[in-house]
């Protein structure tokens, strides 16, 4: 186990470059989630961790070693791959224990750590099917034991759970979850999707256009993204968004769409009138007397919660309630944000005004 | 709904009882045997009939122009202690054993060799292919004037370097001879083995190598344990049809040597061709034919188990 430094890394293929620079210092031990949407850099640097792609400029560092020009193999890492690589020549066993038969380990030796894998992953039934034998879930576990059985410094992901179907995706996250705390093996974990970056993390790494968006735990990005891509990133229903002005002279507000008024706890120094982004999760939205008035256009209940997509301001938002409320499209309801938990954001550069 | 269900029903025609001809218009049997009716004939015309017949002529003492009436084994017991049959049978494992190999592994060479990133691989892969395009004769009749005694380029150029004083003899010595033919084969049948491994090795997930990159395999290792095992299906088919093309090659050394010198270069193929229309004994020449068959049957047996399904490429759960 070994901690991971990664510092001002870049990535040029040909004139085109992908990675601007990226820094993100990662623990001994620490689950790290690289998460953005495609095309965001983040499987490119995951693969040059690996040492499956050349550095342009920049230093990743394993422990205290600088890896830059060090090999693959050297590395002392293991990936699991997103449509897992699994060798289909090969038995599970042998899949497990091909690492340690390349690096000339006795066969006893290959063996008693095969098993000790297949036991931790519940694959031990499994061990003489070859790949095309197991479901996807299962291949998925042979795929994580390969990783195991090297007892590697960093676990790598590469959008593991992405080939899965929903249920199995979050069995498998939860599986993924556990098996760290057991193991406590550096991970770092590449996903496009926020929820399995919240639920499994101890460190969020927001990336878009080959940048940091944000660094932090899963609730420090939800409760206080630093930006608007962010915000619009993390949390599902997507965080609402309502163009207008800041109004901080008397009792500080927020001057909608179509003159819609929103509530605002506290307004930036000498922001009067300055165009901001307004917003809003739809959790964070109540049924009050005072709020903007906004008209219902569809109702999606999960049981749980419901959905409600409603024009504010002429603006379409989503507000989700967990109470029942008799609703109807076209029914006209009074939304309130609550002002504690909105946020305000330059409507330029997207960063964050609010405290 | 009701009122749908109360309205009167129109009357509905007799259902008819199905005639035979009804069955064989419409009967998912007679159907499957109508559809494949144009290739069985196109089988049965052109390979079963021919077959059968070449078989059936080899038990007669037909000639060309004359009607043979059946001699039972007679022609097979003159071939037994015909030396020339031997030779030639001797020839055609020789030569189809050492061509074959060497065109495994100069084919599994070069599609390595192609299927590594490299500057111009478009154009290079189809260079690669020109032997197979270029006629068999047009390149036998090339190769001929390569080893002609007189004018060989190989000769003059190794008389202009000083290394030898005389011409080489290359198709009038038994063994230069052999050896011409066996690499004008290899020429030729290089490219059919190269394209062929080449498109099974583009069938490898390139994520395996980075897989066994990681897993600590050197590039010996992966082509040992990943490339080679994952291409043995598309070998066993390549090399079946090489080693049975080969094994009835014709052409190459008919335009080369016409089985000279002194039936050196005499395969089956050859042989069979010379006794039966140029000398016009059809019976001799469709015994020395029929008697390729147990040959070609033992190379299809090997190949027939070597394609049986291994247990990975099994579907799903049938353990």
């Amino acid at each position: 186990m070994s901690s991971v430094q990664i510092r001002d890394v870049r990535k040029s293929f040909g004139n085109f470059e992908v990675l601007h620079g990226v820094s993100i210092p990662i623990e001994d031990g620490e689950f790290v989630v690289l998460v953005g949407p495609s095309g965001c850099g983040k499987s490119t640097l995951l693969r040059m961790l690996a040492g499956l792609e050349n550095i342009t400029s920049g230093t990743i560092s394993i422990g205290d070693k600088v890896v830059n020009n060090v090999q693959p193999k050297e590395r002392d890492i293991a990936m699991v791959f997103q449509n897992y690589a699994l060798y289909p020549h090969m038995t599970v066993a042998d899949n497990m224990g091909f690492s340690l038969k390349l690096r000339g380990a006795k066969p006893e030796e290959i063996s008693t750590g095969v098993k000790r894998a297949a036991e931790i992953l519940a694959l031990t039934p499994l061990l003489d099917r070859y790949p095309r034998q197991l479901s996807g879930g299962q291949r998925q576990r042979v795929a994580m034991g390969r990783a195991i059985v090297r007892d590697p410094q960093v676990f790598l992901f590469d959008e593991p759970l992405s080939n899965l179907d929903a249920k199995l995706r979050v069995a498998m996250r939860t599986e993924i979850k556990e098996l760290h705390q057991r193991l406590r093996t550096t991970t770092v974990y590449v996903t496009h999707d926020q929820i399995e970056a919240m639920t499994m993390a101890d460190k969020i790494v927001v990336m878009h256009d080959g940048i940091v968006e944000q660094m932090g735990t899963p609730l420090e990005l939800y409760d206080r993204p630093a930006n608007q891509f962010v915000a619009g990133f993390i949390g599902s229903p997507a965080m609402n968004f309502l163009k207008g002005k800041v109004k901080s002279n008397g009792a500080a507000s927020f001057e909608g769409p179509n003159g819609v008024k929103l509530p605002l706890a506290s307004a930036p120094a000498n922001s009067e009138g300055q165009p901001a982004v307004y917003g809003v999760r739809p959790e964070h939205f109540t049924i009050a007397d005072d709020g903007a008035e906004a008209e219902i256009v569809v109702v999606e209940p999960t049981g749980s919660e419901t959905q409600v997509f409603a024009k504010l301001g002429g603006e379409q938002v989503v507000a989700v309630f967990r109470e029942r409320h008799q609703f109807n499209p076209g029914d006209k309801i009074r939304l309130k944000p609550d002002p504690a938990l909105v946020h305000l954001f330059d409507e330029t550069t997207g960063k964050r005004l609010n405290a | 709904m009701a009122d749908i269900a109360l309205q009167p029903r129109t009357a509905k025609p007799q259902i008819r009882d199905a005639t035979t001809w009804d069955q064989i218009k419409t009967n998912r049997n007679w159907l499957g045997f109508w559809f494949m009716l144009p290739a069985m004939g196109f089988l049965i015309f052109f390979l079963a009939y021919p077959l059968g017949l070449g078989i059936w002529i080899s038990f007669t003492d037909a000639k060309i122009g004359r009607p043979g009436t059946f001699i039972g084994v007679e022609n097979y017991e003159w071939l037994w202690d015909d030396s020339i049959f031997w030779l030639s049978v001797f020839n055609t494992l020789l030569y189809t054993f050492i061509a074959s190999a060497i065109k495994f592994a100069v084919g599994l060479y070069l599609a390595l060799l192609l299927n590594e990133n490299m500057p111009f691989k478009a154009m290079l892969r189809a260079l690669v292919l020109i032997p197979f395009i270029v006629p068999t004769v047009l390149s036998a009749l090339a190769f001929w004037w390569i080893f002609d005694s007189q004018f060989s380029i190989i000769s003059w150029s190794l008389k202009h370097m000083g290394l030898i004083t005389q011409n080489i003899n290359f198709l009038g010595d038994s063994t230069w001879a052999r050896i011409c033919v066996i690499f004008a084969n290899i020429w030729r049948g290089v490219p059919f083995v190269a394209i062929t491994l080449l498109a099974g090795l583009q069938t490898v997930q390139p994520s395996l190598y980075e897989a066994a990159t990681l897993d600590g395999a050197s590039k010996w290792e992966m082509f040992r344990f990943i490339t080679y095992p994952l291409l043995t299906p598309i070998i066993a088919v390549v090399m079946t049809f090489s080693v049975l093309f080969t094994f009835t090659d014709f052409q190459l050394i008919w335009a080369m040597t016409r089985g000279g010198p002194v039936n050196a270069t005499h395969l089956m193929a050859t042989l069979s061709y010379q006794r039966a229309i140029i000398a016009g004994q059809l019976g001799e020449g469709a015994a020395i034919s029929s008697a390729m068959i147990p040959f070609l049957l033992a190379a299809i047996m090997v190949s027939w188990f070597g394609l049986q399904r291994r247990k990975w490429q099994q579907g799903e759960n049938n353990d």
